[in-house]
């Protein structure tokens, strides 16, 4: 089975790489990035803001079954070019991890098959790699699993 | 203190990944181990006992000396740790390539911007 997604992270370097083609048009995957709503369906969280343009700001937030928010996020955009980058920083709110920046490349392939490059570095090496580590205990995953739990009560 | 041990605690320590290193290439006494580092012997053993209570090191005794042996397949766990990462977001773009083939709504016209 081959990997659709590869993650490319050198020792002892604060950053990583994460690639991944899609069987999607470029326009499709870019949209994917773009829209609130549709962004909010695939990360499995809360979209209280994005502003798909430069100088713009997003915020994401999940909350548990309780209303408790297990996940916040939020960053600002350097630079949005339709189809083709995104560069932003990205922070988890109430975790020690610091701000990261994230370049996004889109590029086609074919007419229904285009490839994210997703650039992103940390402020250090050590926190490069507890991020890593961070879906075996919290945070990211958490969201994961409350889309599982929608999901879930869908069917 | 009662940390839980595991892999990644382990080879978060430069002293301890300097350890592995070594004995990568033969296994060692505490004693040849300790003289690679100008770090107090103590330090160096309680290195080496966490390094064992994490299981990358296993313990072989040879004749009165303990030798120091590398657990190859706890090693490989170091190796696949980035693989949890790697599969949230295969899962999350997976979920972005389901959703954007499904959803009409979401289709934009194709076959323009041509490079």
């Amino acid at each position: 089975m081959e990997q659709k997604t590869k993650i490319h992270a050198e020792d002892g370097i604060q950053e990583l790489m994460i690639t991944r083609e899609f069987d999607l048009s470029l326009e499709l995957l870019f949209k994917a990035y773009a829209e609130p709503g549709i962004v909010e369906q695939w990360m499995g969280t809360e979209v209280l803001q994005l502003e798909s343009k430069k100088y713009g700001s997003y915020q994401f937030e999940t909350k548990d079954g309780k209303g408790n928010v297990v996940f916040k996020a939020n960053g600002v955009i350097h630079e949005f070019i339709p189809n083709r980058k995104i560069t932003r920083t990205f922070e988890m709110e109430n975790t020690p991890f610091g701000v990261q920046l994230e370049i996004y490349e889109f590029e086609q392939l074919t007419d229904d098959t285009s490839i994210l490059n997703m650039h992103v570095i940390y402020e250090s090496v050590a926190l490069r790699d507890q991020v890593l580590k961070l879906p075996f205990a919290q945070g990211i995953n958490m969201a994961h699993n409350r889309l599982q739990d929608i999901v879930n009560k869908l069917k | 203190m009662n940390l839980r041990r595991d892999v990644f605690q382990a080879i978060a320590d430069p002293t301890r990944r300097a350890i592995l290193l070594l004995v990568a290439s033969q296994s060692m006494t505490a004693g040849a181990i300790a003289s690679n580092f100008d770090t107090a012997r103590p330090t160096v053993s309680k290195h080496l006992q966490i390094l064992t209570e994490c299981e990358l090191l296993n313990q072989e005794q040879n004749g009165r000396e303990i030798y120091y042996i590398i657990n190859a397949k706890k090693m490989k766990e170091i190796a696949s740790f980035i693989e949890p990462f790697r599969k949230m977001w295969d899962d999350r773009f997976n979920k972005l390539e389901t959703i954007m083939k499904k959803n009409p709504h979401a289709r934009v016209q194709k076959g323009k911007s041509k490079k």
